[in-house]
């Protein structure tokens, strides 16, 4: 058995970051990674993805962007390199696999495939993205079927007719790739955040950024199950903005939501339009927060301008699955976290974990990386820099209280 | 927000305090809709609502309510009542309406009037089984929204939208449900 004061289990950027907090307090620690750094950014991204969020806020605790493309958007390689270098220094111990994490006396013992650590505080950077959530909707056997987590490029799919299931950023960016190798591609699109790329002359992101929305705190927005369950941004690591419109241009049938299936036939739901309109006023609500900040602020920027509604078009309620039809499906329908390793009553009844801004009930076990987590950037590499800061001091105040204890 | 100014006959508070609870007691978050249903004469019936369960018991309305539902005249009916087609729209235009009030309430908006034109597109073809590529439903349903109240048209948009996306009577149309009928 080792000792440790913390154990943080992951090493993406929650984990590094949390490290640099921690090596900066002087607490002694170890992260712990199944893979190598950066994992999921190594094993469960296309091929063609790049950062929805621009350079310039890819920024971590001790490192800002210092090259030449502030406004560019990184590539999945470049990121892994980012994180591997980042992790250089860090007590970071890589193919250890944690199979359980469980209270013990005044800390926790953890498990992992090469023995067992000791730690007075445990903090789980693990992710929110570990295991793709699918809809319960049976499809009969036969038919070649991805999660966006296992795709890559459109050659895993056979030609002809391609449905995406899910309008965020990952279901319109396989979309595109997929309509623009020449497949027949429709869209099941839920509830969705509409956004253009730019806005005013800069990029959506500055302007959530810059305005303080980023920021927003866990403890002040006024419904938080309802933040916290937001569907991921409409957004590609791009110049140009990809919405329901821009893949309608593409050829992209929309239809509503995947709703069930009977036989081979598949059911869509009726309610594209009010999705749609949803999310129309959604946006012009954000870019009247926008104009409002700009003048407040008294920030140089282009006029305020509105975008052109989506356009929906009469939907169909049903596609033919095969023969001719639909003969691929990508589920583009979210991920969720995989903390079943974590043996401490933390849950509740729909198995998430119980926090309050990353702390969870049980005193020294903290999380990381889930959205709206401390504020609206926690799931975002930008995001855990604050992140990792208010939870380091906050499990130095709880080594403290214990050490006061103890004397 | 002018919450306490605002008052469109809707409880939110309530509401509010049922979700709270529903987040410690689930199980009572289980409701059942009933109707009783017999058969009068030709295609006149009378369905009678009166109980319910939910809120983890036996439920009942303040009284019975019983409504007559028939075909016109035009069908060779006697005409004692709507059709069932058309107590599908009432239950939309009334869920609809009741979700604009109680979203009004939340976000601060006093409604002055809410009117809705309900109307639904139909090929009888489909229910005479003249031909099998009709469906015996609706082709469509559409909804107009007369709505004066102290807000934005944006935000008249919004509250009519969020009620949609909030409707029992909207999902149950949009979404297939799977319907057991049996005979004892």
């Amino acid at each position: 058995m080792w000792r440790t004061t913390t154990v943080v289990v992951g090493a993406g950027h929650c984990g590094l970051a949390m490290s640099r907090c921690l090596a900066a307090l002087s607490v002694d620690h170890v992260v712990l990674e199944r893979g190598e750094v950066a994992h999921s950014w190594r094993t469960q991204r296309w091929d063609s993805l790049r950062l929805l969020t621009p350079n310039w806020m890819t920024r971590l605790p001790g490192h800002t962007y210092s090259g030449d493309d502030p406004d560019g958007y990184l590539g999945m390689p470049e990121v892994i390199g980012l994180l591997t270098d980042y992790a250089t220094g860090a007590p970071v111990l890589t193919g250890v696999t944690v199979t359980s994490v469980q209270s013990s006396g005044q800390g926790y013992l953890v498990h992992t495939d090469r023995g067992v650590w000791q730690a007075r505080t445990v903090v789980v950077a693990t992710g929110a993205s570990a295991v793709p959530v699918r809809p319960a909707v049976p499809l009969p056997p036969g038919i070649p079927v991805l999660t966006a987590a296992d795709y890559r490029n459109p050659g895993q799919l056979p030609n002809g007719g391609v449905l995406v299931v899910g309008g965020s950023a990952s279901g319109i960016q396989i979309a595109e790739e997929l309509a623009r190798s020449g497949r027949s591609v429709t869209l099941a699109v839920g509830e969705h955040v509409r956004l253009p790329r730019t806005y005013r002359g800069r990029d959506v992101l500055w302007w959530m950024d810059a305005s303080g929305l980023f920021d927003e705190r866990w403890d002040a927005v006024p419904d938080l199950p309802r933040v916290r369950n937001l569907p991921s941004m409409q957004l590609v690591g791009a110049p140009r903005t990809l919405d329901l419109n821009t893949l309608r241009g593409h050829g992209v049938s929309l239809v509503g939501r995947l709703v069930g299936a009977r036989d081979a036939t598949l059911q869509f739901s009726g309610s594209l339009a009010n999705m749609c309109a949803l999310a129309d006023l959604k946006l012009g609500r954000l870019l009247d927060t926008f104009d409002a900040w700009a003048d407040r602020a008294g920030v140089e920027a282009e006029a305020a301008q509105r975008f052109a509604p989506t356009a929906v078009p009469t939907p169909a309620l049903s596609a033919q699955l095969g023969r001719g039809g639909i003969e691929s499906v990508v589920w583009a329908t979210g991920l969720r976290p995989d903390l079943s390793f974590l043996k401490v009553p933390v849950f509740d009844r729909k198995s998430r974990i119980l926090h309050d801004g990353g702390v969870t009930p049980a005193p020294g076990l903290y999380v990381m990386g889930l959205p709206f987590l401390r504020r609206r950037s926690s799931t975002l590499i930008d995001g855990a820099d604050a992140d990792a800061r208010d939870l380091a001091d906050h499990l130095i105040g709880h080594l403290d209280m214990h050490a006061r204890r103890a004397s | 927000m002018t919450t306490s100014l605002v008052d469109n006959g809707v409880n939110v508070a309530a509401l509010l305090g049922a979700r709270e609870a529903f987040a410690d007691t689930p199980e009572i978050a289980r409701f059942q809709w009933r109707s009783n249903v017999t058969w009068v004469n030709g295609t006149h019936s009378e369905a009678v609502v009166q109980t319910f369960s939910g809120f983890g018991d036996e439920q009942t309305h303040s009284r019975t309510f019983a409504f007559d539902v028939d075909h016109p005249l035009q069908f060779a009916a006697q005409d004692n009542g709507i059709t069932p087609v058309e107590y599908v729209l009432v239950a939309l235009g009334g869920c609809l309406t009741a979700g604009i009030a109680a979203v009004a309430q939340q976000r601060g908006i006093q409604l002055r009037s809410v009117q809705a034109s309900v109307a639904a597109e139909m090929d009888l073809h489909g229910i005479l089984g003249a031909d099998p590529e009709v469906r015996n439903g609706f082709s469509g349903v559409r909804v107009d929204y007369r709505i004066d109240a102290d807000a934005s048209r944006a935000e008249i948009e919004a509250l009519v939208a969020q009620s949609q996306k909030r409707s029992a009577v909207y999902d149950i149309l949009t979404n297939p449900t799977a319907v057991t009928v049996t005979v004892s």
